[in-house]
């Protein structure tokens, strides 16, 4: 649904030149919602607004919905994003128009006629719960409403697309969440595609199925996100799963959807060893649940053990 | 002088005034709105960035602010004659007041535009908006509160300009203080003038402030 390839911009700012994105590809398939994450500074954002060309990058390409992007004059490019809705962490609201003027605003940018505007904005408004707002002024709005206001003017032109800029990190824990639900259930009903920007690993592990690690310009790790934490070395879940620098020999065992499997007591009760538990970390991820364990395991039979661990189909890392 | 004699004059000179300071708004207004918009989108980073243009625009607005009023007055008497047909009386003052005027406003109204955030005005882009669209009804509408302060401040100035206006024969409040309370020593006429002109610009300034700050509650 979105490829972007060999991707890259470089900033001339006053003769200082900033290389943010050194070479991205990203493949974003139909229907899923896929996580950019990335501390402040990754590239992230640029990565975003090179995805609908509001930054024309500086090579590579760009498709969407089949329509590479990268190849279209103005006017077509113009069209072409009436298709692909965006939110923003700050809402990017007209501050001088109400709720109902806001998402008016891409449908009249597109020429649609009064009447089937304001039912259309009566629509989408039912549709993020704010129909009772129409008048209100964004001012005058909470900022999980704000952000409502914002999904549901990015949904106006019925894109096949969203893009969201960090859309929740300007909201409370409990909005996110509401928010989070909201974007949730249009890529469900809808079969809506998200592609989302974040620093937070929670809404990567709240509602995303991919997830790409960005750090620097680049993309460091891809994938859906359930065989990204079975992958060695996989950055997403060192994060998702923090626990101190393993001691030498310890042994990290990450497990995906058999959170409840007896492993522990299976490799005590079938081999000589002693195990014991280090740390560990249990999560819920992409509606599965997913952990890491770290222990040490002594006793005569420590590679036998190890190797029964890894035939059953978990991640077994051992620290030098 | 009795108040019998006064009020006739200062009715004509309010009435010449208010005609100087309205007409010479409505072309500020339509010279300068232009010109602040144009100095924003032709910036760097702007709608349709133009170094060249940006720095030709920056620097007739300069130069139109830093002449004095008094001096640009004589100086456009040529483009006056030409366009008015006289170079003195009320409506030639219109043309000096509004050259004068409008740089100014123009800053004002650059300033007023630079309030909107960059983000608005992308996610504008992103929403598919050509230029204009995002002029006349991203920018504008946004920034209308601060237009309408720099709308008021510049009506003011234009109000105290337009009292140097005798010079060219065009008559008004302040060239009535200066001919009759200066020079014939009509101390009481000039400090009527003087409270007249006083409750005007309080009660443009006022005016101003209300509808800005109700503009401004959204
Ligand atoms: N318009 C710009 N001009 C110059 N440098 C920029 C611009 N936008 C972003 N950058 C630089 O590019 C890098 C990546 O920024 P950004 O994409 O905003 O990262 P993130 O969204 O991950 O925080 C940063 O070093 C930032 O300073
Ligand atoms: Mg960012």
């Amino acid at each position: 649904m979105i490829d972007v390839s060999g991707l890259r911009k470089v900033y001339q700012d006053r003769g200082r030149r900033v290389e943010a994105l050194k070479g991205v590809d990203l493949h974003v398939r139909e229907g899923e919602i896929f996580g950019v994450l990335g501390q402040s500074g990754a590239g992230k954002s640029t990565l975003l607004r090179c995805v609908n060309l509001l930054e024309r990058p500086t090579s590579g390409t760009v498709s969407v919905a089949g329509q590479e992007l990268t190849a279209l004059g103005e006017a077509e490019l113009r069209r072409a994003r009436q298709r692909i809705g965006m939110i923003h962490q700050h809402f990017a609201l007209l501050s001088s128009r109400t709720v109902a003027g806001n998402v008016a605003f891409p449908l009249e940018v597109m020429g649609v006629g009064r009447a089937e505007r304001s039912a259309r904005v009566a629509e989408l408004l039912e549709l993020v719960g704010l129909a009772d707002k129409a008048g209100a002024y964004p001012a005058q709005l909470s900022g999980g409403q704000k952000q409502r206001v914002g999904i549901a003017r990015a949904l106006a032109g019925r894109p096949s697309v969203l893009l969201s800029d960090e859309a929740t990190s300007a909201l409370d824990p409990g909005t996110t969440q509401s928010i989070l639900a909201l974007l949730k259930s249009l890529n469900r009903e809808l079969g809506l595609t998200i592609l989302l920007i974040t620093h937070e690993m929670h809404v990567v592990k709240g509602i995303c199925d991919s997830v790409a690690v960005m750090r620097d310009g680049l993309i460091e790790e891809s994938g859906g996100i359930t065989e990204l934490i079975a992958r060695p070395g996989s950055r997403l879940a060192a994060e998702l799963f923090p626990l101190p620098a393993p001691e030498a020999g310890a042994v990290t065992i990450t497990f995906t959807g058999r959170a409840d499997e007896p492993v522990v007591s299976e490799v005590v009760r079938k081999f000589d060893v002693d195990v014991s538990i280090l740390g560990g970390a249990l999560e819920e991820v992409a509606g599965v649940s997913a952990g890491r364990l770290r222990v040490r395991i002594t006793g005569d039979e420590r590679d036998a053990a190890l190797g029964y661990l890894a035939a059953r189909d978990l991640l077994v890392e051992v620290a030098p | 002088m009795t108040w019998e004699e006064m009020s006739p004059l200062l009715w004509e000179a309010t009435g010449q005034t208010a005609l100087m300071v309205l007409w010479s708004t409505l072309f500020t207004v339509l010279l300068g709105l232009p010109l602040g918009v144009a100095l924003v989108v032709t910036d760097r980073g702007g709608l349709l960035p133009s170094r060249l243009l940006n720095r030709v625009l920056g620097l007739i607005v300069n130069v139109g602010r830093s002449l004095p009023f008094i001096v640009l007055m004589i100086a456009v008497i040529p483009l006056t004659r030409l366009i008015v047909g006289t170079t003195i009386g009320t409506f030639a003052a219109v043309v000096p007041l509004t050259l004068g005027a409008a740089p100014f406003f123009a800053r004002l109204v650059e300033t007023a535009l630079r309030e909107v955030g960059r983000d608005t005005v992308q996610a504008a882009q992103a929403m598919g908006a050509g230029r204009w669209t995002i002029i006349g009804r991203v920018l504008l509408p946004e920034a209308r509160s601060g237009l309408v302060a720099g709308l008021t401040v510049t009506v003011v100035a234009l109000i105290s300009y337009s009292a140097m206006a005798g010079v060219i024969g065009g008559g008004g409040l302040g060239d009535l203080a200066i001919r009759y309370g200066y020079q014939r020593f009509e101390t009481t006429l000039m400090i009527v003038t003087v409270v007249v002109l006083i409750v005007i610009v309080q009660l443009v300034q006022t005016l101003g402030d209300v509808i800005a700050r109700r503009l401004a509650r959204h």
